[in-house]
This record gives C-alpha cells, structure tokens and sequence, in this order.
C-alpha cells in the first residue's frame, strides 16, 4: 500500500492521489476515444446508449448518493430534456443552444418543484417525485401542439459547424459527441464535490443536524442539489431523445424512474463510479438475457420468452444487492482492491456491517 | 341527482383506496418503513382469492374462499417480513424501498405466470345486483365496500389503541432498541403486522376485483393508495381512510366536469397541494420533541 505524502492543501483536495490514478483515468479516456475504430456499431450503439445511461445516472447519484434524499420520478427530468431538446431543434434552433437550454430547463423546474419539495422528508418525497411524474406525463400528452402528445416527437439530427452528428448516418461521430459530453459532465462532478458546495450536500446527507449546526442553509443546499441533479439528468435525455430519434411519452414510462434508480443502488450509492457501473449492469443484461435466451431456445429447445423475465431478473439482482452488498459493485470492488493490497494482512470482520437500530423520524 | 351518484360511486371507490393505504399505514406505523409493493400484495391476493373462488379454479364458496385468501395472503406477508425484509432490519428507510419496489415485481411476475395477463372476473354472489332508493341506483358491490371498510378501520384503530400487539407495534416503531428493552419481541411483531398488512390488502383486492376485471397490473393502482396515504398523514387510520374517499370522489367528478387529462392528474394534484400546505399530512403524526 502506497502512503501519500500531502505537503500542500492543493495536493490535499486534488481529483487524484497521485500521477498512476490520473494516468489510468486518462488512459481510460483515451480508449474510449478510439474504440470507434475496433468495434462494431451494433457494439457501439450499445456502448452509447450505457454512456447516456451513466449521464442520468449521474444525475441521480448526485441526489440519492451525494445530498441522501430519494427520488422516484427522475424519468419526468429525462422528459423534459428531451422534449425540449427536440421542440427547440425543430423550430430551428441550432443544437449547441438547444442541449444546453435542455439541462437548464429541467434544472430550474427541478430547482422549483425542490423548493417545496425539500421541506418533506425521506419517504415523502419520493412520493412527491413520484406523483410529479405522473403529472408530467399527464402534460405531455394535454401539451401537444409543442410534444406530439400520444403520436410522439422527431429529434432532428445534430449538425455543428457543417459536421453531421446523426445516429444512424455518422455513429461515430454522435459517439464521440457523447463521450465528450459525458467526460465533460464528469469531470464538473467529480470538481463540485471537492468544493464547497459538493461538501455540503455531504453533510446534509450524513447529519442535517450537524449541517444546520455548522450554518448551512439546508433548504437552499437541497434545492441546488435538487436542481443540479434534474439538469444532469435532463442533459442525459436530451442525448436519449436524439439516440431513440422517434420517441412518445411511454418512452419515459415509470420503469425508466425505477431502472436509474436500480443504477445508483447496484452501483454504489455515493460514488461517481457508481453510477458508471451501474449503468453498464443495466444495459448490459438485457443483451445478455436475450442472448442466453436465444442460445437456450436453439441448441436445447427451451422456450423462455416469458414476459416481464427480465423484470424479474433485475428484481433479484436488486433484492440480493440490498440485502447482501448494499454499497453496491463499487463498492465490492473497493473490497476487493483492500484485500489485494493489504494481502495477507485482510480479515474476514473487516468489512462487517455494524448491528443498527432505528428510531423514530416523527419525532423532530 | 347524478352528481349524488357519481359521489356513491366515488365512495366505494375511495373506500377501496383508503384499504390499500391502510396497508401502508399498517406497516409505517409498526416498522416506519413504507412497502411499495402494497399494491401489487393487493393484486396478489385478489388473484389467490380468485383462485379459490372461481368455478374453473378452487370452486369454493365465496366467503370461505375470501377468508382463505387472506390468511394465505397473511402468510405471504409474514414470510415476505420472515425472510427478506428483516435481512435488512436497522437499515435506513431507503433501503426497503427499493427492496419492496424489486419485490412487487416479483409479485407480478408470480401471479403473471399463474394467472396469465389476460384480464380476468372473479365470481361474486353480489354481481349486477343493486338497491334502488328513490332513483339512486347503489351496487351490492359498492355497499359491500363502504360497510367492510368501516368495520376494518374502527377494528385496526382499536387494535393500535388497545390491544398489547398493538402498542407493542408503535413503540418499536419509534424505537426498536427502547422497546427491545422493555421486551418487545421487535422481530416478530413486525412479522406480524407485515401479516395482518397482507390480510387487510387481500381485502381490498377482492373488494376491488368485485367492481370489475383483474389482471397483474392493477398494482399500479398503489400510487393512487399512496397519495391517500399521505393526504391522511402517513400513520394515521382514519386519515387514510378519510384521504382515500377524498381521492375516490374527485376522480370520477373530475372526469365528468373538467377538461380530459384532469381526471389522472387530480390525485396527485391534490396530495402535491396538501403537501406543500401541510407538509405531513392533514392529520400530522409529526411532533416537535419538547425538551
């Protein structure tokens, strides 16, 4: 194991211990830059839709594992990305405005849903998110001279100065274009939460008690945080609307709320990876369902297209997660890495969670 | 005259609503835990009792059929507590959460495999039959709900007021290590109530299904008991009761006077008003701790 000398506060709050963390992110970056070029685009199609998965999933993390409160309605924040984007580029606005002002408008109705939103606790406001979203679907469909109502929207293709950014025509110029718009989002995340702001929405989330002890203003704190995570997530739908191209309001159904959130929590709650991992999870099992399932029913006849099979693998996959590893795939993987680096010095009880009671939340 | 109708109507509807949420009510009160899956045990057990009663399934008589329902539906609610929920007793709330949102899918992959999803009746002895007092036409069905409804609230607020179960099911509520302590068998009591939750959403499964077909997706219909839920205040009985009846007569007078799309979103329009007026609920079980 490594000891970091830190002589400075600069080096103290730096994004990186030292040059091999920055070097393996860097290189990490640099393949995924030129994976255009060995994969295949069925692969690719792929490996952009999980790369706009992580987006909104990142949006989410920033909520439930950063600032600890719930959402269950942040498919309404996709929605409202996406239609923005989409009405805005079909009266001809150029995509370099439209995305930007697609993340802003689902930030500020965040920021204001927040408002009142923050003053509920826990289970309230997820029930609060939840409800949010249905009225939001609601005014989609009542909204259809601007949505297309039940008959859907286009998303025009991306063009910036003359260079074509389709989905289905120039792939992998629209996967770099995500790739940066990712790396970008990432890289204002990862320096948020080494600022200020970042460090008071982890305070709010470990005590509120002890924040508003050290004078920070929660409500103002949560609504940023509130705001911040819609226009993450609102940004990620906007990419979603032009990778799906021909979308309806049952493209944002409450599945959509559920799955981002099975991202965070089977990521790993409170760590950016997390929401990488997760996202990777998500995408990724379908694909392998069906092709398990296609391989089963070819070569030894069982037939298993049962409907909702996939739900209920993930269902599992979430409930075993809760219940077993409740910090998620990265935090497994932190596990892992402690007990390779302090080989042969881990033990078993190291990890053991801690015997813990609750009390009430009536009481204020 | 149609304005009276369409408010019996919402009556028994939100009669149904508020049995759901006072599955919810059930559980937050005993584990402070809220179980979303509470709409989909309501399906579940609408599905078992339909299994036992129809004449091409169990052919039982209907309330021996009902009565066996909820017990077994009881023991689904014990076992689910049994041996998922208390895996992750003294995890904070979010954690179960999720668990029951993952485990309502389970649920209706289980009554989609049995059941199929094609929608199906369940075979009442009150089907098409009605009162007709002075020109207002009331459905077997409808009265069945309002009276059964009744009798479970005043039944379970006494339960929580008097029975020793009942309070031993608050005080682990406010504080499971307190009333371990005092020698309440925390586990089990939340075993308990988790079933009495089952056998109550059993109810309102078969109340429900009374009024019309079923099918393993009904259990969306939880998110409606949910803002009943917390228009009453979460943890209150009679709230739950009272915020489901709210709900059941402002949709159907919603979709008859106000443009479409109104009757959907007035639920939640309702719960998001009364949340921003009244944070907790319009019957707070909120205090401020005196010092």
């Amino acid at each position: 194991m490594k000891v970091i000398f830190k002589t400075s506060y600069d080096n103290d709050i730096d994004l990186h211990e030292d040059w091999w963390a920055r070097g393996k992110i860097i290189l990490l970056v640099a393949v995924m830059a030129i994976l255009p070029f060995f994969a295949g685009e069925y692969y690719l199609a792929e490996i952009t839709n999980t790369l706009i998965w992580s987006l909104a999933g990142m949006g989410l993390m920033l909520l439930v594992g950063h600032t600890g409160q719930a959402s269950l309605g942040h498919a309404a924040f996709l929605a409202i990305g996406a239609y923005t984007d989409a009405a805005l580029m079909n009266i001809g606005v150029p995509w370099v405005i439209a995305f930007p002002l697609a993340g802003i408008a689902a930030g500020v109705f965040g920021a204001i849903v927040a408002i009142p939103a923050v003053r509920m606790s826990g289970i309230y406001l997820a029930i609060a998110t939840l409800a949010l979203f249905v009225i939001v679907e609601e005014m989609i469909i009542v909204a259809e001279p601007i949505t297309g109502g039940v008959g859907g929207i286009f998303a025009p293709s991306i063009t910036i100065l003359g260079v074509d950014f389709d989905r289905y025509a120039s792939l992998n110029n629209f996967y770099w274009l995500c790739l940066a718009v990712v790396v970008g989002v990432t890289w204002m995340y990862a320096n948020l939460m080494r600022s200020p702001t970042g460090r008071s929405f982890l305070a709010v989330r470990d005590s509120e008690v002890s924040a508003r002890a050290l004078g920070i203003n929660i409500t103002r704190t949560r609504s940023l945080a509130f705001g911040l995570s819609c226009a993450m997530t609102g940004l990620a739908g906007a990419l979603m609307g032009h990778y799906i191209t021909f979308f309806n309001y049952e493209l944002f159904s409450v599945f959509i709320s559920i799955n981002l959130l099975l991202v965070v929590t089977i990521g790993g709650l409170g760590f950016i990876q997390g929401a990488f991992f997760g996202a990777i999870l998500i995408t990724a099992v379908p694909q392998v369902i069906s092709i398990l399932r296609d391989a089963l029913n070819a070569n030894l006849g069982i037939d298993l297209s049962m409907p909702g099979l996939d739900t209920l693998i993930f269902s599992i996959i979430l409930v075993t997660f809760i219940i077993y590893e409740p910090t998620g795939l990265y935090g497994r993987w932190l596990k892992i890495r402690a007990w390779f680096q302090l080989f042969p010095l881990a033990r078993r009880d190291m990890f053991r969670r801690q015997k813990t009671y609750l009390k009430t939340e009536r009481m204020k | 005259m149609e304005l009276i109708q369409l408010i019996i109507g919402g009556i028994a509807t939100g009669c149904i609503y508020g049995l759901v949420a006072l599955g919810f009510v059930l559980i937050y009160k005993a584990t402070e835990g809220v179980n979303f899956a509470q709409g989909d045990m309501m399906m579940l057990g609408a599905f078992v009792a339909l299994g036992l009663v129809n004449s091409d399934y169990g052919a039982l008589a209907f309330v021996p059929g009902v009565i066996l329902a909820a017990v077994i539906m009881g023991g689904v609610g014990y076992g689910v507590d049994r041996f998922v929920v208390r895996q992750i007793f003294g995890q904070p709330h979010f954690a179960l959460v999720i668990l029951t949102i993952a485990m309502g899918f389970v649920f209706r992959f289980v009554a989609g495999a049995i059941w199929g999803f094609t929608p199906l009746v369940l075979e009442t002895p009150f089907a098409g039959k009605v009162f007709n007092v002075g020109g207002l036409i009331i459905g077997y069905e409808d009265l069945t709900a309002i009276i059964v409804t009744a009798l479970l609230t005043l039944s379970l607020w006494a339960f929580f007021q008097f029975t020793k179960l009942g309070l031993a099911a608050q005080a682990s509520s406010q504080n499971q290590m307190a009333a371990y302590i005092v020698g309440v068998p925390v586990h089990r009591v939340n075993s308990m109530i988790w079933a009495l939750s089952g056998a109550v959403s059993t109810i309102a499964g078969v109340l429900y299904a009374s009024k019309g077909a079923i099918d393993p997706n009904i259990g969306l219909l939880g998110i409606k008991a949910f803002a009943a839920a917390v228009i009453g205040g979460f943890g209150s009985l009679p709230g739950a009761l009272l915020g489901g009846i709210l709900i059941g007569v402002v949709e159907p007078v919603a979709a008859r006077y106000l443009p479409v799309g109104f009757s959907q979103m007035s639920p939640y329009i309702i719960m998001l008003v009364v949340l921003v007026t009244r944070p907790n609920g319009l019957f707070a079980q909120i205090y401020a701790k005196k010092v």
